[in-house]
């Protein structure tokens, strides 16, 4: 098509909507007929909202949906800090703050909602926030440092959201809310009663049927305390507003535009407003005089106009499922459909059980043939049937004769299995149904790179579904599994043809039946002789169980390479020797020693990205030689070559840095020397830092440990690699004990279940998730505490020195020669070259002969 | 050292007990480097120990085990080193690349006399 008949579409607001509305408006090929422009009032890309509170754990780069500032597609021109300040419908223009203005053929309008601000006095105070962007909670965070005590006021989802937030930033915090109940839109009496229970359980204070009569201020214009209605004032620092939202209709209204009774932008059901060629979706638009303040609602608008701009006359928005289920750490939320029961005729099920702190309510209404159907229902202290009992309102589907099962904790007659119905929709922030979760890893799907998706992720990631809120997740990945499960293609989860059972499986047997030979496992339990990677993987495990030297015995020939020899291999035949430098302190007269054996040996140096020093080029039969040197200066072995504790990074720490709230270099070392030869299913790593600047890059560590005024952050599950993960917060303000009991936990519990060769970041997304290992960890829920703690003992007990160890042991040291028939002979086909004035490897074409200088005979 | 044996000449490179069962040794052969391994039912047999996919003198070092191969004439289970540096497995009886036939190291013929290992000639062909 001709440039110039090309048409613009200008796209205002750039949010969680706008962003979903440019995204189908490339996939579907809107882009082929339209350039779009769109501009975004807020200084960085659209991110995720809905994950607003992760912020504080993740930082904003993790929540960005455009990390590249960018779309792929040319054709979309993306313009941040780009503020709009009116609509010229005659001359079809915006005009921008700085005066430019832009055409538009189509203008779409998704400038999404404001928090509410109700005029109460002193709301315009210093340390008076709204919770709603990433700068707003970078300003609630700068306020809590040194901050007391804070209020939110709102107790609906996300009053309680925000509220956790700043409990979590260590300010005492009081939720206000005016109605007589916490999350009055959502729950019940008696769902909000135990609700405010487990809120207050958190450490916040809950106020309820209270009126705010006026926020005081001290003499430098900031927030002192807060008075309610016949009450003293209560003094505090910071104070969130989060009250409700008002779309953002002023454009709209300006520009003469009709906007709904209570606010929003009027739409009809293809979200057109009253001039034809101005759309408006997500929370500024009031589709039927509605507004929607949750995203998938808006999501289904951006689907339903790129829809209609395509001239597809299909999609039209009638309507959605205001579900919820609250993100809050430690408290289960959930609330759907007819949550109240306003229906005609029906029932409502009630399961409460005060002393659990548990209350579930079921809506239901008899259908025509005298069984039942699900309307919604509330679920307070456990929302774990949430996933399978939303998708099952309005799908139709008959309830099992005794709903109440449904609700039941399990132990009694609970957790049924249900079949849902293929219209049943799974993810409701993205609309997809069962049927189309099926379809994704049906043999004849193309979404995956042109054929099936594989597992619940690649589900996730090709039909979005679980990628929003998360809260379909377990379901998704039970359809999926089901769906392989029902076509006979069983995941092989053997570990190879050896081993018909994962690694995992293979660690029971082998502690169960205290094996500690290869040879008597693979009888028992394998068939042939196994290879390179059932070997390695028993070997690792009988490390882990029993703490021996990996040389001893049998199981030295069950080791990976460089576990063989205690080195890293290198591509010339060498290997590279890298000794402990725990926490990356080291003293120069150890300096001045590993300096004086790399001279000695003609050593290649490097300082690694572990916080330590590597030495290349190693002999193997020189590696006695060097070992015992760096021995007897006091050094050992730093496991650079085994599956096993590497490092722990650290920064400097309260030592010397000004900023320095705890001592990280202390903790790395005392931990680098607990775990220090612990036997993994892959390597682990570790860092602390003295402060948030997090210098250590700890969050990039399977256990990173960030200093806290009070005491110490744990992040687990981090890792740098191919596909770096950041870690996530397992529990904060730690004192050093309960710190390092988490820790025992966790590593032993990584230990015992995960899968061979799988970081700690992908082990997590499959058993489950953060929230999983929370619950082995921190509150102990499968009682395995002490037993993880006992076996961690019983590693930091036996520890020793490999190198030490093998260096006392003849039989052990008979193997580092270079041929069992000429030990003097070095190995010729090693060779080296140098630059910048050290050795490095070089390669030889084929091997290399040294010519017959030992008699031979025979046919040749 | 030379030595007779009922098949020839060959060299003596080691005691079979210095060779561990399911392991290997590198000896030096006529100049050249020489992998010298046992399985698990006391079976030895010889390897260059040049990895020709590593480019470097290794294969000794590798673990040892079996693997089982379909042909047109059934299964067959066959003892195999996989190279220490990418994992490449070679059939210890031929020295042909499991993983990629076109490719295979020289072997040697190999014995146990009185529970001396000795290395015979390079064979000529597979
Ligand atoms: C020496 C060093 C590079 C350097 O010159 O700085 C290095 C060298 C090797 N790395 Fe690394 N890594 C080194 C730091 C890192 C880091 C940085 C860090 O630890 O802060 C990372 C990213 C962080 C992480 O692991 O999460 C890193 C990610 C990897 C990976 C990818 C892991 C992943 O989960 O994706 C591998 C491959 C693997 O382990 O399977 C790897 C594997 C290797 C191996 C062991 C490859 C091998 O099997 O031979 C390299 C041989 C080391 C040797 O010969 O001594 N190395 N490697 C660093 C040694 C640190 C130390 O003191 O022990
Ligand atoms: C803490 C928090 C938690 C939430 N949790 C959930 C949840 O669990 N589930 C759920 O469904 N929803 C949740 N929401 C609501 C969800 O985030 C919104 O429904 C969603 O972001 C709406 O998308 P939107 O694009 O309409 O608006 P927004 O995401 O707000 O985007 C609108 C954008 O337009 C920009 N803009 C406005 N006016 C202009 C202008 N004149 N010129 C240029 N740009 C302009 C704004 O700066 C903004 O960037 C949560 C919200 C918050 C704040
Ligand atoms: S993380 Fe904090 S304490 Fe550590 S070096 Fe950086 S600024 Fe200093
Ligand atoms: S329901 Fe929110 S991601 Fe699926």
């Amino acid at each position: 098509m001709a440039p110039h008949l090309r048409k613009q579409l200008v796209v205002v607001g750039h949010g969680m909507v706008g962003h979903r509305f440019v995204q189908a408006a490339i996939e579907r090929g809107l882009t082929e007929t339209y350039d779009v422009v769109v501009l975004g009032e807020e200084p960085r890309p659209a991110y995720d909202r809905v994950a607003l509170t992760s912020f504080f754990e993740v930082g904003a780069e993790a929540l960005s949906f455009l990390p590249e500032g960018a779309y792929d597609d040319p054709r979309v021109t993306l313009r941040t800090g780009a503020v709009v300040t009116g609509i010229d419908r005659e001359a079809r223009q915006v005009a921008l703050a700085g005066g430019e203005v832009v055409h538009y053929d189509e203008l779409v309008l998704a400038t999404g909602a404001a928090p509410f601000v109700p005029p109460v006095p002193g709301k315009d105070l210093d340390n008076v926030f709204v919770y709603r962007t990433i700068e707003d909670l970078e300003a609630i965070r700068e306020a809590s440092r040194g901050a007391r005590a804070g209020a939110v006021i709102g107790g609906g989802l996300l009053g309680l959201e925000a509220a956790n937030a700043l409990h979590q930033l260590g300010v005492q915090t009081h939720v206000v809310e005016m109605a007589p109940r916490l999350m009055a839109v959502q729950v019940d009496d008696a769902g909000g009663a135990v609700l405010k229970r487990h809120i207050e359980e958190l450490g916040l204070t809950v106020h309820t049927g209270v009126m705010t009569e006026l926020i005081d201020g001290d003499d430098d214009g900031k927030v002192s305390g807060i008075k309610f209605k016949d009450e003293e004032t209560m003094p505090l620092d910071i104070v969130i507003f989060s009250a409700g939202i008002r779309p953002r209709d002023a454009l709209a209204r300006e520009a003469g535009l009709e906007v709904a009774e209570r606010g929003g932008v009027l739409v009809d059901e293809q979200c057109r407003s009253s001039d034809e060629h101005v759309w408006a979706i997500g929370e500024c638009a009031a589709p039927g005089g509605r507004m929607y303040g949750l995203v998938a609602p808006g999501y289904t608008m951006a689907e339903v106009v790129v829809d209609t701009l395509l001239g597809g006359g299909a999609g039209a928005f009638t309507g959605a499922d205001m579900s919820t289920k609250l993100k809050l750490l430690g408290v289960d939320v959930a609330s759907f459909g007819d949550a109240f029961g306003t229906a005609d005729d029906c029932l409502e099920l009630v399961f409460a059980d005060a002393v659990a702190g548990i209350y579930k309510k079921l809506v239901v209404t008899e259908n025509a043939d005298g069984g039942f159907e699900l309307l919604g229902g509330i679920l307070v202290g456990d929302a774990s049937a949430y996933g399978v009992l939303r998708p099952m309102v309005g799908s139709g589907m008959a309830l099992p004769e005794n709903p109440e099962e449904l609700i039941l904790p399990a132990g009694r007659g609970g957790g049924v299995e249900l079949g849902l119905p293929d219209e049943a929709q799974v993810c409701s922030c993205n609309d997809v149904t069962k049927a189309q979760i099926k379809a994704a890893v049906s043999d004849d799907a193309t979404l995956n790179d042109g054929g099936p998706c594989t597992d619940a992720g690649c589900v996730t990631r090709c039909t979005k579904a679980g990628s929003t809120c998360g809260s379909c997740k377990t379901v998704v990945k039970k359809i999926v599994e089901d769906h392989f499960a029902a076509t006979g293609k069983t995941v092989d989860k053997s570990l190879c043809e050896h081993f018909a059972m994962p690694r995992q499986e293979l660690f029971e047997v082998v502690a169960v039946h205290g094996y500690n030979r290869f040879d008597d496992i693979i009888e028992g339990h394998g068939r042939g002789r196994g290879c390179d990677i059932c070997k390695p993987t028993v070997a690792s495990i009988l490390a882990s169980l029993l703490n021996h030297h990996v040389l001893d015995g049998s199981n030295a020939t069950l080791q990976d390479t460089n576990d063989a020899y205690l080195a890293n291999l290198q591509k010339n035949g060498t290997y590279s020797v890298v000794p402990r430098i725990p926490g990356g302190e080291i003293t120069p007269d150890k300096l001045i020693v590993i300096g004086e054996v790399a001279r000695e040996f003609g050593l290649y140096t490097k300082i690694t990205g572990g916080q330590r020093i590597d030495l290349f080029g190693a002999r193997m039969e020189d590696l006695p030689k060097i070992w015992k040197k760096l021995v007897d200066a006091g050094m050992e072995s730093g496991h650079a070559y085994g599956k096993s504790l590497r490092t722990v990074k650290s920064c400097v720490g309260s030592t010397w840095c000004r900023y320095g709230v705890q001592d990280s270099v202390g903790l790395a070392i005392e931990l680098e020397m607990r775990y220090r030869g612990l036997r993994s299913p892959h390597k682990l790593k570790g860092g602390v830092s003295g402060c948030a600047r997090e210098c250590a890059e700890a969050r990039s560590k399977d256990f990173g440990i960030i200093a806290t005024e009070r005491g110490w952050n744990l992040y687990v599950c981090g890792n740098g690699g191919a596909i770096p993960a950041h870690a996530q917060l397992l529990a904060g303000d730690l004192d050093r004990e309960t710190l390092i009991r988490y820790l025992d936990r966790f590593l032993m519990y990584y230990i015992r279940t995960a899968d061979r060769l799988q970081r700690t970041s992908y082990w997590m997304d499959a058993i489950g998730g953060l929230d999983r290992i929370r619950e082995v960890v921190v509150d102990d829920s499968l009682g395995l505490g002490a037993e993880l703690e006992a076996a961690m003992a019983r590693h930091v007990d036996s520890y020793f020195d490999e190198w030490k160890a093998t260096l006392e042991d003849p039989e052990k040291l008979a193997r580092f020669v270079s041929f069992v028939n000429a030990p003097d002979t070095p190995d010729p086909n090693i060779t080296f070259r140098e630059e910048r004035g050290q050795v490095q490897a070089a390669a030889n074409d084929g091997p290399v002969s040294l010519g017959s200088t030992i008699p031979v005979g025979g046919a040749r | 050292m030379t030595i007779e044996t009922q098949t020839g000449v060959g060299t003596a490179v080691c005691r079979l007990d210095q060779v561990r069962r399911e392991a290997g040794v590198a000896a030096l052969v006529d100049g050249e480097a020489v992998a010298v391994f046992r399985t698990y039912d006391d079976e030895v047999f010889a390897l260059s120990n040049f990895d020709p996919f590593g480019k470097a003198s290794v294969l000794a070092r590798g673990i040892v085990g079996s693997r089982t191969v379909r042909t047109a004439a059934g299964e067959e289970e066959v003892p195999f080193v996989a190279s220490p540096l990418l994992k490449q497995a070679f059939d210890l009886r031929t020295g042909v690349c499991l993983d990629d036939p076109a490719v295979a190291v020289p072997t040697w013929d190999v014995h146990v006399v009185d529970g001396i290992v000795v290395v015979g000639g390079r064979r000529e062909t597979l």
